[in-house]
């Protein structure tokens, strides 16, 4: 398969580097901040029920936990959101410029 | 008067209805028939019908493989999110979440979290290079540098492994569900299920199966909407005062609005999440949805669209949940012997149904039995078509035929495998009526996420993998997370009646995935073979593939 040119010459351009360095330290750093928000969530639900229990304001029955809960949901539409934004536009255009490069 | 036949009954009942969980198992149910309800079964008669009209459409459609497998590559993102989303919005996620917050409020949220989470890794790390080198099956992508007779063999036992101990569990729970809500036998809503699923899969294929799906999921979204803005009307959209009303009626007061007992230990939960998480990422039946969009970027968008409404849907059960707290304990009409400290009539997954009834009446009640209904329907016509794509397109072309076979053979073989799961699934749905098959979905996520989980993605992400190490470590994954289930305690205790569990956590997951990764690695640097030297070397070539999609053929038929 390497014998394939159009991979050879993708291969040696500078800019297929570029891609895969950006769009992996990208999507790993995602996948990074979501673990660290869901797990951040678990733990706290595991070491302090507590603080996730405490009213959100003086009298209120509604709590922290609840808002932190729909957060961490929010949070995964948005970060997914990013990510597409970015993918579709800046790495598809290097993307297509590498492949009619390698033509 | 609960029997133990009738307690096992509801179990089943819960399997279904929660995939990835077991705690239902004490929600006991009595699942007595019911009276026949009339509304619910010509309401689902008029979505059956519907649905072999868009057969029919797709039958016509459908003339080659990539047509059967991957609906030709002609989905376009928004209907493949939808499609994602509806086999992610269960019967389970719908009946099991909302009667969780019924119970104990706040921690419904904590599992509508952790199905949710797996999403955006999915689309970081898989979804596009899923795209960009598979066609048909994610064995393709998995075995795209590695041997084909071995990489596809392991990875078909592990996809029909999850797939049949899914089907199990939704045919045994759609049995259940009809008994109680149409008031018709058990057995004929299994031969139902049955004969519908291998009607829309053995003429429709994935273009029938896929809008199956995106119906139900529309169907669904709308009802569970209506629920929702039903009870906010009731509180002037003051989350506030829904959630002092319902405080002030429920037993546990206070204590709904934070976390409860359900995660004990953070063991468990990390256990739990990591099947949760990481079993999604390994699930066929899932992952052979990103085969039936025409490029990388109408996947990237999919995985947002069904993200979005995934979240969306769950945030609409926890209201109906609240919404049941308030409307449905308070009325003795829906509990046994008409007193409200007494069980639910039809069992502890019946709160979203009665809510129904509270906001809409005996006709809305209807729809939403019957969109249970259809929810199992479409969810089991994906599953026997990827189980029936591991066999026809892994199994019998690749490793059987070794490539020679001619596309419109493949096609038949397919075929009569999806009649074949759909009469195994009928029988094993009808045997399995009286037993306890809660173990068997979270079965399914922890061989998912402990088998093909690890091969994909170490196939993608790392140079040094080798064939012998793949099937080392999948072997591993596969034998430690069965071995690990039937010791834990839903089967060695719950099942087998022992008094206690050899193995101590439900999901074994957090220790069966690492031992599959660790002995990928291992094998995969102790293989000094030539083939595993040429496999590594390729790696380069499959990497410009993954990223580039330059040479990606597709399942683009046109």
């Amino acid at each position: 398969m390497t014998t394939n040119p159009s991979v050879q010459k993708i291969m040696d351009d500078p800019k297929y580097r570029e891609l895969v360095r950006k769009r992996s330290t990208f999507g790993w750093f995602l996948t990074a901040l979501i673990l660290i928000v869901y797990y951040g969530f678990i733990f706290l639900i595991a070491y302090d029920r507590d603080f996730l229990g405490q009213p959100l304001s003086e009298g209120s029955v509604t709590t922290i936990g609840l808002p932190l809960g729909v957060a961490v949901i929010v949070i995964s539409i948005v970060l997914t959101g990013v990510y597409v934004r970015r993918a579709n536009g800046e790495f598809d255009d290097l993307t297509k410029q590498l492949i009619d490069g390698a033509k | 008067m609960r029997t133990p036949i009738l307690y096992r009954a509801a179990t089943g009942i819960a399997a279904a209805l929660m995939p990835a969980f077991a705690f239902a198992a004490d929600t006991v149910a009595a699942t007595e028939q019911q009276p026949t309800n009339w509304n619910a079964i010509v309401m689902f008669l008029i979505f059956a019908a519907l649905t072999l009209v868009i057969t029919r459409w797709a039958a016509k459609n459908t003339r080659n493989a990539a047509d059967f497998y991957a609906a030709g590559g002609g989905i376009t993102g928004w209907q493949n999110g939808l499609a994602i989303a509806g086999d992610y919005m269960s019967a389970a996620s719908f009946l099991g979440i909302s009667a969780l917050v019924y119970t104990s409020g706040f921690d419904g949220l904590i599992y509508s979290v952790g199905f949710l989470v797996g999403w955006p890794i999915i689309l970081f790390l898989l979804a596009e290079r899923l795209r960009n080198l598979g066609k048909f099956t994610f064995a393709d992508v998995a075995s795209f540098r590695l041997q084909q007779t071995p990489i596809r063999t392991l990875s078909a036992i592990s996809s029909l492994t999850v797939v049949a101990f899914y089907l199990i569990a939704q045919m045994v729970g759609a049995g259940q569900l009809i008994k109680l809500l149409f008031g018709l036998p058990y057995d004929y809503a299994i031969i139902v299920v049955g004969a519908l699923m291998i009607v829309y899969v053995t003429f429709g294929g994935m273009k029938a199966t896929t809008w199956v799906q995106i119906i139900k999921a529309c169907m669904l979204l709308a009802g569970a909407t209506f629920m929702a803005l039903m009870v906010l009307v009731k509180f002037n959209f003051s989350f506030e005062d829904l959630f002092a009303k319902a405080v002030e009626i429920h037993p546990k007061h206070l204590a709904v609005m934070g976390p409860g007992a359900l995660v004990k230990d953070p063991v468990a939960a990390i256990s739990l999440g990591i099947a949760l998480m990481c079993g999604t990422a390994g699930l066929p039946h899932i992952l052979m949805r990103f085969f039936t969009v025409p490029d990388a970027k109408q996947a990237r968008k999919s995985v947002l669209y069904a993200t979005s409404l995934i979240g969306y849907f769950y945030i609409l059960t926890f209201i109906i949940g609240f919404g049941a707290i308030i409307l449905v304990r308070s009325n003795p009409a829906y509990f046994v012997g008409g007193d409200t400290t007494k069980a639910l009539i039809g069992g502890g997954n019946m709160p979203a149904l009665y809510l129904a009834d509270a906001v809409g009446g005996s006709f809305f009640l209807g729809f939403i039995a019957a969109v249970a209904f259809a929810t199992i329907l479409a969810v089991v016509s994906g599953l026997t078509l990827a189980g029936a794509s591991s066999i026809s397109h892994d199994l019998y072309a690749n490793v059987f035929a070794r490539g020679t076979s001619d596309e419109k053979t493949e096609v038949r073989v397919s075929k009569m495998a999806t009649v074949g799961l759909g009469i195994v699934a009928v029988i094993l749905g009808v045997g399995f009526e009286k037993q306890n098959v809660a173990y068997m979905v979270g079965l399914a996520f922890s061989v998912a996420a402990s088998t093909n989980f690890p091969v994909l993605i170490l196939s993608l992400f790392w140079k040094g993998l080798t064939t012998r190490g793949a099937v080392v470590g999948g072997i591993l994954g596969l034998v430690s997370a069965v071995t690990l289930i039937v010791l834990g305690p839903v089967v060695w205790k719950a099942v087998l009646g022992n008094p206690a569990p050899i193995f101590p956590y439900e999901y074994p997951a957090l220790f069966s995935m690492p031992l599959a990764f660790l002995g990928c690695w291992l094998f995969s640097i102790l293989d000094g073979s030539a083939q595993g030297k040429a496999e590594q070397a390729a790696f380069e070539a499959q990497l410009v593939r993954s990223e580039t999609g330059l040479g990606a053929e597709g399942a683009v038929s046109h």
